[in-house]
């Protein structure tokens, strides 16, 4: 067991505030990689309009590459937000207290960037609109509701605006404590995002009980969103993406990107904002420990993938599995794929030293997103380029440097955006630190002193 | 009532602020007299207060059917609008409609609920945090305020220091 430090709300405000009342060379210097990476990713962009859709690698039959890949790679980094949080909160799950802002926020930021790849997908984003919204009154076309591609936006918009609303209504508090804390401009400007919150004991019943009731809300738009966006796939009738097992799979995939990414967020931000006393070797233990089944679960789905073919035994099917494990380069992506995803990670993980062990941790789950990254390149291209076998139309999907740096730029894009947001609120909720300590109390079993929590255990405190 | 004032005890721990409660219980001020501030949530009951029944869930189920009409009216009415037969199915999609429902059903009942948790915290607050405010609360103090007609005030502030206040703070006439 770890020492925990014993904090008091004075502490707890000065380590968690000092992002957002000062600019320290850390935090400055940490906005550099993103920078280059999204400076890239604009130009790229930009040559991208100018020119049009040829300078990416996308032609006949595949016409979904790097920008789709990636659109999921982030929609399921998303899910690591509400994965973390909700389950957590609806567990009452102590170690959650730490990461579940910096999940939450993760997941708008992802669900923001990964919106964009369609628009950019497009080629003519600023077209993009006419083909989204219901918008031909005249002739009264609208768009088809039986199109996964109408069920995808609503359900992303959803979930979007419900990870908003969920975090801002949990940082009201802490709007309230920089208002207290700031002067000028900037009380002005957190007060009125505090709404006048004072923190009566019915505004902070309400908090816990709004934790609870919107975790519940949202873990059902979370289970949908990666099934619909699985959808855009398997609805289809090519080979290969038109199997039912991809909603759970494409599910379980992006928890286990997510969580890993949590993962990588909180190495991040202990190094980075000095977190030592509120991010701890417990927490990397316990996320640990969870991976492990995930990585498991999504194993047999990677298996179960492979087994629906088989049992079809449909030429065009097997077709596209065969070129998924025996044809280049998507032998060499497979194997990548399940050594970063399994094979490494998981008997590192089994051991107790090496959850403990952040560094360790940290590039673990770097692998664990190449390896999930490439899953989705995996899942999507070698189906698509098989789409119709056309001898003329035979050709292989490589992607350009276009849209290598369009896919750079997405995670310098969301490491600025985390960045951005630590330096206007705390990645760490300073109530919820606090709360953890009042609750806390050591019990003494003779000659040891263990950490306790105190529990309110009569169901009306909760609901 | 209009001619209530507010005065405020800060206290410096929970124990001070529940003795101050018990002190203004005794001098005669019942529970809707006054109000806790702090800057993290505490057990409930830890300063003698019961807090009233709220009705979030109203919000969520209202939200949720809101969100399911509005859902199936727009999928219907769009589809019908042009009613294009496709494969010889029914022009109503149900089992495609179903989704976009289900969608719209939790965005609603989530609308709503962010809603009612504003509303029901009685947020926001026209005047901020005051008129009677501490900026030490989210510092770890405890504020203790009561609000009451003007000639109780200094009783109210009579029991307030009995228990121990650091400090009295009082809205300005």
């Amino acid at each position: 067991m770890q020492d925990r430090p014993t904090l008091t709300p004075t502490q707890i405000n000065e380590e968690l505030l000092w992002p957002v009342f000062s600019f320290r060379k850390r935090h400055a210097l940490a906005f550099i990689p993103p920078m280059i990476l999204i400076s890239g990713g604009v130009a790229a962009v930009t040559i991208l309009i100018y020119q049009g859709l040829w300078v990416t690698g996308l032609q006949r039959p595949a016409f979904w590459g790097f920008f789709i890949v990636n659109f999921v790679f982030w929609i399921g980094v998303s899910h690591a937000g509400t994965m973390i949080s909700a389950i957590l909160r609806l567990t009452q799950a102590e170690w959650k207290r730490p990461i579940t802002r910096a999940a939450e926020v993760m997941t708008i930021f992802s669900l923001v960037v990964s919106l964009l790849h369609p628009v950019i997908h497009a080629g003519r984003p600023w077209r993009i609109i006419y083909w989204l919204l219901p918008y031909d009154f005249s002739r009264g076309i609208w768009p088809d509701v039986r199109s996964p591609l109408v069920w995808d936006p609503i359900a992303i918009t959803t979930y979007l605006t419900g990870s908003i609303l969920f975090v801002f209504t949990a940082l009201i508090p802490d709007f309230a404590l920089i208002r207290d804390q700031s002067s000028g401009l900037r009380k002005k400007i957190y007060g009125r995002l505090a709404l006048g919150w004072r923190g009566t004991p019915r505004q902070w019943k309400l908090q816990g009980i709004f934790g609870l009731l919107m975790s519940a809300l949202i873990l059902p738009v979370f289970v949908s969103v990666h099934s619909i966006v699985s959808w855009d796939f398997a609805v289809s009738v090519v080979p290969a993406w038109h199997v039912t097992v991809y909603a759970p799979y494409f599910v379980i995939g992006a928890v286990h990107s997510g969580v890993s990414m949590v993962l990588t967020l909180m190495a991040l931000m202990r190094w980075i904002f000095k977190l030592e006393n509120y991010i701890w070797e417990d927490h990397f233990d316990a996320v640990g420990r969870l991976l492990i089944v995930i990585a498991t679960l999504w194993l047999f789905f990677f298996f179960l993938d492979f087994a629906y073919s088989f049992y079809t035994r449909e030429e065009q099917e097997l077709a596209v599995m065969e070129r998924r494990l025996f044809e280049w380069p998507f032998n060499a992506i497979t194997v990548i794929m399940v050594f970063t995803s399994y094979v490494i990670p998981i008997p590192l993980w089994l051991s107790r030293r090496v959850r403990r062990n952040i560094p360790l941790m940290f590039w673990t789950s770097i692998l664990v997103n190449i390896g999930m990254w490439l899953e989705r390149y995996f899942l999507i291209i070698p189906a698509i380029e098989r789409k119709n076998e056309l001898t003329f139309l035979w050709s292989n999907y490589v992607p350009s440097l276009i849209e290598s740096l369009v896919v750079l730029a997405s995670f310098g894009m969301v490491g600025f955006l985390l960045l951005l947001f630590a330096k206007v609120v705390p990645l760490v909720p300073a109530w919820e630190a606090k709360e953890g300590v009042i609750f806390r109390e050591d019990v003494q079993f003779g000659e040891v002193t263990l950490p306790g929590i105190i529990k309110e255990t009569e169901e009306e405190n909760v609901w | 009532m209009a001619d209530n004032k507010d005065i405020m005890g800060v206290f410096a721990d929970v124990d001070t602020a529940a003795e101050g409660a018990r002190q203004l219980k005794s001098a005669g001020f019942v529970q809707d007299d006054y109000d806790v501030l702090t800057g993290n949530p505490y057990p409930e009951g830890a300063f003698g207060e019961h807090v009233k029944p709220n009705r979030l869930f109203v919000f969520a189920l209202s939200g949720g059917f809101v969100g399911f009409a509005i859902a199936f009216l727009f999928t219907a009415a769009t589809q019908t609008a042009f009613p294009l037969v496709t494969g010889g199915k029914p022009i109503l999609a149900i089992p495609a409609m179903m989704i976009i429902m289900y969608e719209m059903t939790l965005l609603f009942a989530m609308i709503f609920t962010v809603t009612g948790v504003i509303f029901e915290s009685r947020l926001p607050r026209p005047s901020g945090a005051g008129p009677v405010y501490d900026t030490r609360i989210t510092l770890g103090y405890i504020g203790l305020i009561v609000t009451t007609s003007e000639d109780r005030l200094e009783k109210a502030e009579e029991a307030l220091k009995a228990a121990g206040a650091e400090d009295i703070v009082r809205e300005s006439s």
